[in-house]
């Protein structure tokens, strides 16, 4: 068991967040939430029923085991996020949000000076914002001074399961981080998740590798396993890469003789 | 620079013939390209009578991509029929004005009684269409929007090309969409079977996605009715015209639809041109590999047995009960259809269908607070954690 995550006070102790999307009924989504072991999972709040109806997304999470972060994908701008906002916390009774604003349909690029707005403006009106962004160390800071709660840079494009196209800059977030950073997006095999923890990410999300996988119950537990066993390694203590032999007769081994 | 500028650099015929010239390895090397990295010559590739022995790697490498993007589900549409009065005189639709038969225009009345049934099918999206006239025009589909816009999560308009202002007053009032086909790119074709009425104006409705981008509508729906002229040609120049769009106007979503003429009232002298289920399988897979985020949507147009093997090729949204006369689904009185649907099956059905299949049919995958929509609700204050 790693150690727990502690996000705006809560504590999680799977560092796995799961997506809700693109399954293919809810009883898989139900079977794969349970098989990964995760504790926080996101949902759009475009696809539930926001009037009161009953949902059938909804129904296939057990509440109580879950905590819901709602997602706003399809705003565009700042002014449409804080209505999304709003709508998710009366509709879903949670204050939690994960900030998406991304105008470009294509490739869903998050867009950075709405989503810092939109995060200082959020944080004041008592939402606890963790914002989903590009792998931008400035970026990540100021968020975290707007009042974020955790910061969500992208390993790669969502859904492109390319893994950590993004690592030199995760790797500059990470060293400088001033809230927790969930890596999020593209991270497409469970050897990305792995890769990711063992940098020292504070939890990864994903959705695309296991919603699409030919069986998504097993692609959920190869995740669990795998970011287990990431974030075992970095709490272990990685030795650092080494790119050439160490000679076993060294040049200065003299000097601690002589003293 | 409208698109009606681009067009007029593409001879159709001319792109018919290259489309024709296409050659065994042109195909292999559109298929052998990186996803997204597709160019018109690949899509003029994909829909050339060389891909044809290809349909069955491009039908899996289709299917592929619509599940990395949109994963196992389906979004369900319905058409709402406003009114089938219309101006024009158009050979292909039931609609046309030389038509003599019953026409209509529902009233609040009419619009509301639709929408329960509707929404007791479960449907959360509703494409609301109209034939072409001053009697629909922009004030009365506001109030339109503004009698609907409380029961359902996303609005979308299939009515006649308007100006931008008209555009952005919609969308104020909670459009999320508008479906503007072209309906041919062929000049000669389009003359041929647009006799009278403003629709007779090609450039003025080949300009209509661009002043939806200027208006800043949210996603546009584009595409041909095949059966009109070359089928390939056709398929290339809706390729074109999202090409344009995705360049000049990044922010708006695009979706495509493959409507394939069907019978009508009227429609006895009207010759088509070729477009079988095969044809329409190779454009469908073709345009997802030629943009992997497109919207696909097929229609009750085509049988069900075809849509129950087609859906899993690229599609993403299918409509599904439809009715295509005004008042249809409450049967208010016997109106005419615009065409006559192949699919009859309930949403109930299809529904039921796609979960045996393991996709998930999504009523719901927008809601209207995205398109300005505020509604009273009661202040709730931040909840601590």
């Amino acid at each position: 068991m790693n150690a727990p995550l502690t996000i705006a006070g809560v504590e999680f102790h799977s560092r796995l967040f799961l997506g809700t999307g693109k399954f293919g009924s809810g009883s898989l989504m139900h079977d794969s939430l349970a098989a990964s072991g995760t504790q926080l999972v996101t949902v759009a709040l475009r696809r539930v029923r926001t009037d009161g109806a009953s949902d059938d997304l909804l129904a296939h999470l057990e509440s109580n085991r879950y905590r819901l972060l709602p997602n706003t994908s399809g705003v565009r701008d700042r002014r449409e996020a804080v209505l999304a906002a709003e709508l998710a916390r009366e509709a879903l009774q949670t204050n939690w949000l994960k900030l998406e604003i991304h105008p470009d349909p294509k490739y869903l690029m998050p867009d950075p000076i709405e989503t810092l707005a939109a995060t200082e403006d959020l944080a004041k009106r008592g939402f606890v914002v963790l914002p989903y962004v590009h792998a931008d160390p400035v970026l990540c800071r100021q968020l975290a001074e707007a009042g974020a709660a955790a910061v969500m840079p992208l390993g790669a494009p969502i859904g492109s399961n390319q893994g950590l196209a993004s690592r030199a800059f995760l790797e500059i977030i990470l060293a400088q981080r001033q809230v927790p950073v969930v890596i999020d997006a593209g991270l497409g095999a469970p050897s990305h998740a792995a890769a990711a923890m063992e940098m020292g990410a504070d939890a990864v999300l994903v959705n695309t590798a296991i919603a699409t996988a030919a069986d998504p119950v097993a692609m959920a537990s190869a995740f669990a396993l795998a970011v287990e066993a990431g974030r075992k390694g970095y709490e272990a203590g990685l030795p650092s890469l080494a790119h050439e032999a160490r000679a076993s007769s060294p040049l200065t081994a003299f000097l601690a003789q002589g003293g | 620079m409208t698109f009606e500028t681009l067009w007029r650099k593409h001879d159709f015929r001319s792109v018919a013939d290259r489309i024709a010239a296409k050659t065994t390895a042109d195909v292999q090397r559109a298929l052998g390209r990186s996803r997204g990295n597709l160019s018109l010559e690949d899509l003029a590739a994909l829909l050339s009578p060389a891909a044809a022995p290809f349909l069955e790697d491009m039908a899996q490498a289709s299917h592929q991509r619509t599940v990395e993007r949109f994963g196992r589900t389906m979004q369900l549409y319905a058409p709402l029929y406003l009114s089938n009065v219309c101006g024009n005189i158009c050979t292909y639709c039931g609609f046309s004005a030389q038509n003599r038969v019953d026409r209509l225009i529902l009233d609040d009345q009419a619009i509301l009684a639709e929408a329960d049934v509707l929404a007791k099918m479960g449907m959360q999206h509703v494409l609301l269409l109209t034939g072409e006239s001053p009697r629909v025009g922009p004030d009365y589909l506001v109030h339109a929007l503004r009698l609907l816009r409380p029961r359902f999560a996303s609005l979308s308009f299939e009515v006649q090309p308007l100006d931008v202002a008209d555009y952005a007053r919609f969308s104020h009032e909670g459009m999320n969409a508008v479906m503007v086909y072209q309906e041919t790119y062929d000049p000669d074709a389009y003359a041929r079977h647009h006799l009278r009425g403003p629709k007779s104006d090609m450039g003025y409705r080949l300009q209509t996605p661009d002043r939806l981008g200027q208006a800043g509508v949210k996603k546009v729906g584009i595409g041909a009715l095949y059966g009109l002229s070359d089928w390939r040609a056709e398929a290339w120049f809706v390729g074109l015209h999202l090409r344009y769009l995705e360049e000049r106007y990044w922010r708006m979503r695009a979706s495509l639809s493959f409507p394939r003429l069907r019978p009508h009232e009227g429609d006895d002298a009207l010759a088509l041109t070729s477009f079988g289920e095969r044809d329409l399988v190779q454009a469908i897979c073709a345009f997802r590999l030629f943009s992997q985020e497109v919207e696909l949507s097929l229609s009750t147009r085509e049988s069900a047995l075809f849509r129950n093997h087609a859906f899993r090729l690229g599609i993403t949204s299918m409509s599904a009960g439809s009715r295509t006369n005004p008042g249809g689904y409450a049967q208010i009185k016997p109106s005419l259809e615009q065409f006559t649907i192949d699919d009859a099956r309930s949403p109930a059905e299809v529904a039921a269908f796609l979960r045996a299949q393991g996709y998930e049919p999504v009523w719901k995958d927008w809601d209207g607070t995205y398109d300005g929509q505020v509604v009273e609700r009661p202040v709730v204050e931040a909840q601590p954690c």
